[in-house]
């Protein structure tokens, strides 16, 4: 198959480049003024108008699937996936039961390939159940497919038995991805501790909550020798933590996710449960930190957080409204409108934050277009201006403080090892 | 009329509906200490008390100003623990609504579950006090309270003192009071002090002295038990000490200042007895001004579009 003419996003620059992919392998790159010659019963796809990515990959997805298959399935979750142009996604353990074995990671690749959306690679608990008092089955689950360990949504409390993961999991190869939150410190806080908690008297927690942790394992990793990845950073001071210990040659890396650089507090203002994520939408002086560790390498990449509810978790009381917003659908629009458009990254910068630097942090194939590669691409209108309905998700989860807002650059097309799995209709 | 169709806090209400509010509240006053308990401007309509936490003074006191309009009155007290696992707000919303409830009072821990309410049912909400957000009626009787013995609001220094954190009450009443003219200092220990107050338009004091200097009005605020136990402060005798009135200190207040309060009062913590049985104490009156408000946003939100 070839896809023809589309501009290519490649480690020199965007060309106007013809693909040939065969048994799921990027088989041949030409110049599209050369052109590559279409085999005898070849198909080929024009793609003059779009704008060709290494596929897309999603370190930081909420599958729900096992036991809570009414927020969504792996089924949805892929769709949603490759919908919103990945084609590579990471799912994090806080299903029930948890992903603390091999049986249930085993279970997910399985059903993953059963549904034949996306790849999905599960991310293993760091401790059994999640609780913080044993490690999980780490060597299993290696051996299963797990990709990384990770406590999310939660901070692994003993720092004893952090440093003791850290290293056991060194020995598989692994790293932890670390979800930063002081639980004594959040103490019940909804959302960030500033003006709009002032005023709406919903309970604030303060940007140390988070900081603090991510400081713990900054020190754990630097004592250690180890690396480190840090979760969904929100704060400016964390993002002056990373940048910091990056300096010293601490082997951190860091993501963030669009809403801590497209949205602040603001949005909590109407009590929108759909602005209830954890951590919390933070001050413009923190929108604009995430951007500028974008922009100067702090932070590596871009993940979605992808927390999919179900209506029923969110139409509540604030405070009892579940954490999280659905992401997967509208990820790229949102990185591209405000880092490409709003002139912070290039093109290429982008592809790194939302391809390469995942692939490079969980040593994952992909993230590059180059001969020999998996044909994982997502083709995407860059000129396309659209508006966000939460109705039109294929994911369950229509949970998005997005709806409405109008963002430019749609993915048509995702092509996962050389089969399109999503063609916009 | 009001231009709301609910009342869910004084930061929503325009200047002159709060004044619309005051002005009937006068009047419902004066019909009270004439005794007149037989109105009807509420004839035919039904209230409902929807309270998802403990609450005698504010209840009583909206349920006694339906019933003296000539409302129906119910009350449903829930259990908070019993809803988050059984019927959701939004459902209750919506059977109340169905049973032709006029108006849904509603006290709820959470911020902003009124407002959740209100979007959901065609009955007319009243917060009664939402988490930490806004208790807009007791604001409003405050302010009935200073209109009384000051005869305007305009230029009236209020000194707040206390748990502003975790203080609806504090919050309703500087938005209110801001927008009628006056200005509002606040003294409080850090650890009960939320970070944006003066972002508000607060004048966050140091000292209680600042805080009470040239005071028209002096607030105090309950403070809770499980503060103490949360670590916020080292004991009640502390807070008393440190954080307390006591009728030494009211004389950095105005002469004829008045002090209030919107109950109950944990004696000796945060106002002495000295302050609170002394002649500048307007607390008992404020109850009977809290019925009046009550009675005057009854009326104003049923009121008929002519």
């Amino acid at each position: 198959m070839i896809f023809y003419g589309a501009d290519v996003v490649t480690k020199d620059g965007v060309k106007k480049l013809d693909i040939r992919v065969k048994r799921g392998k990027i088989a041949a790159i030409a110049p599209a003024e050369e052109g590559l010659a279409a085999g005898r019963g070849e198909q080929v796809v024009d793609c003059s108008l779009l704008t060709a990515f290494p596929g897309l990959i999603d370190m930081h997805v909420h599958l729900r699937d096992p036991g809570f298959e009414n927020k969504e399935t792996i089924e949805t979750g892929t769709m949603s996936a490759v919908k919103g142009g990945f084609t590579q996604i990471c799912c994090m353990p806080n299903t029930k039961p948890v992903i603390d074995n091999k049986v249930v990671a085993t279970y997910i690749k399985a059903r993953a390939r059963e549904v034949g959306r996306c790849k999905v690679h599960p991310i293993g608990a760091i401790t059994e159940g999640q609780k913080g008092e044993n490690l999980s089955a780490i060597g299993g689950m290696k051996a299963a497919g797990v990709v990384a360990l990770s406590e999310d949504g939660k901070t692994v409390r003993n720092t004893s038995l952090m440093a003791n993961a850290m290293m056991y999991a060194s020995d598989f190869g692994l790293k932890c991805l670390c979800h930063c939150e002081d639980e004594s410190l959040v103490n019940g806080g909804v959302v960030h501790a500033g003006y709009y908690s002032t005023l709406t008297g919903l309970k604030g927690s303060i940007r140390a909550a988070e900081d603090i942790i991510i400081a713990r394992e900054i020190c754990l990793a630097e004592s250690l020798g180890l690396p480190v990845h840090i979760c969904h950073v929100s704060t400016y001071s964390g993002v002056q933590l990373i940048r910091e210990a990056k300096a010293r040659g601490v082997q951190v890396t860091a993501e963030t996710c669009p809403h801590y650089f497209t949205l602040t507090d603001a949005a909590i203002r109407d009590f929108d449960p759909d602005s209830k994520v954890n951590p919390p939408l933070r001050e413009e002086r923190d929108r604009l930190s995430v951007i500028e560790g974008l922009k100067d390498g702090t932070i590596d990449c871009i993940v979605t957080d992808h927390a999919p509810h179900h209506a029923d978790d969110k139409n509540v009381e604030y405070s009892y409204a579940a954490f999280g917003i659905s992401g997967l659908e509208t990820s790229f629009a949102l990185s591209y409108t405000m880092l490409v458009k709003g002139g912070v990254l290039t093109l290429g910068e982008l592809a790194d934050k939302m391809s390469a630097a995942p692939a490079r942090i969980l040593g994952l194939e992909g993230g590059e277009i180059a001969v020999g590669m998996p044909a994982d691409l997502t083709f995407a209108d860059l000129g396309e201006a659209w508006t966000v309905d939460p109705a039109k998700f294929v994911s369950k989860g229509k949970n998005t403080p997005f709806k409405g807002r109008t963002v430019t650059g749609r993915v048509k097309m995702t092509v996962v090892d050389g089969k399109i799995k999503y063609r916009e209709k | 009329m009001l231009k709301h169709k609910d009342i869910l806090g004084l930061y929503d209400l325009e200047r002159e509906e709060i004044e619309e509010i005051l002005s009937l509240a006068h009047r419902m006053k004066d019909r009270l200490r004439a005794g007149d308990k037989h109105g009807t401007e509420l004839e035919g309509k039904s209230v409902t008390t929807l309270f998802y936490e403990n609450s005698t003074r504010t209840r009583t006191s909206f349920e006694y100003a339906a019933k003296f309009l000539g409302a129906h009155t119910v009350s449903v007290s829930v259990a908070t623990s019993s809803v988050r696992k059984g019927e959701t707000l939004v459902d209750t919303g919506k059977t109340l609504d169905a049973l032709r409830c006029d108006v849904i009072v509603i006290r709820h821990p959470v911020g902003g579950a009124p407002a959740l309410l209100a979007k959901t049912v065609g009955a007319h909400v009243i917060n009664a006090g939402d988490g930490m957000n806004e208790h807009p009626s007791q604001a409003l009787l405050d302010m009935l309270t200073m209109e009384e013995k000051f005869g305007s609001i305009g230029g009236l220094k209020v000194a707040i003192l206390g748990d502003i954190l975790h203080s609806r009450v504090a919050r309703s009443n500087l938005y209110g009071l801001k927008k009628l003219g006056a200005s509002v200092s606040v003294y409080a220990p850090r650890t009960l002090l939320p970070p944006a107050f003066s972002e508000l338009g607060a004048t966050v004091c140091s000292s209680r002295e600042e805080a009470l200097d040239g005071a028209d009005v002096v607030m105090g605020l309950r403070i809770q038990l499980e503060r103490q136990k949360a670590g916020n402060f080292p004991s009640l005798g502390e807070y008393a000490k440190y954080y307390g009135l006591d009728e030494a200190l009211l004389k950095y207040a105005k002469k004829g200042a008045i002090v209030t309060h919107p109950g109950p009062v944990n004696r000796g913590v945060e106002l002495t007895s000295g302050v609170i049985d002394g002649p500048q104490s307007a607390i008992e009156e404020q109850v009977t001004s809290g019925l009046a408000v009550r009675m005057a946003m009854l009326t104003l939100l049923t009121e008929e579009t002519l």
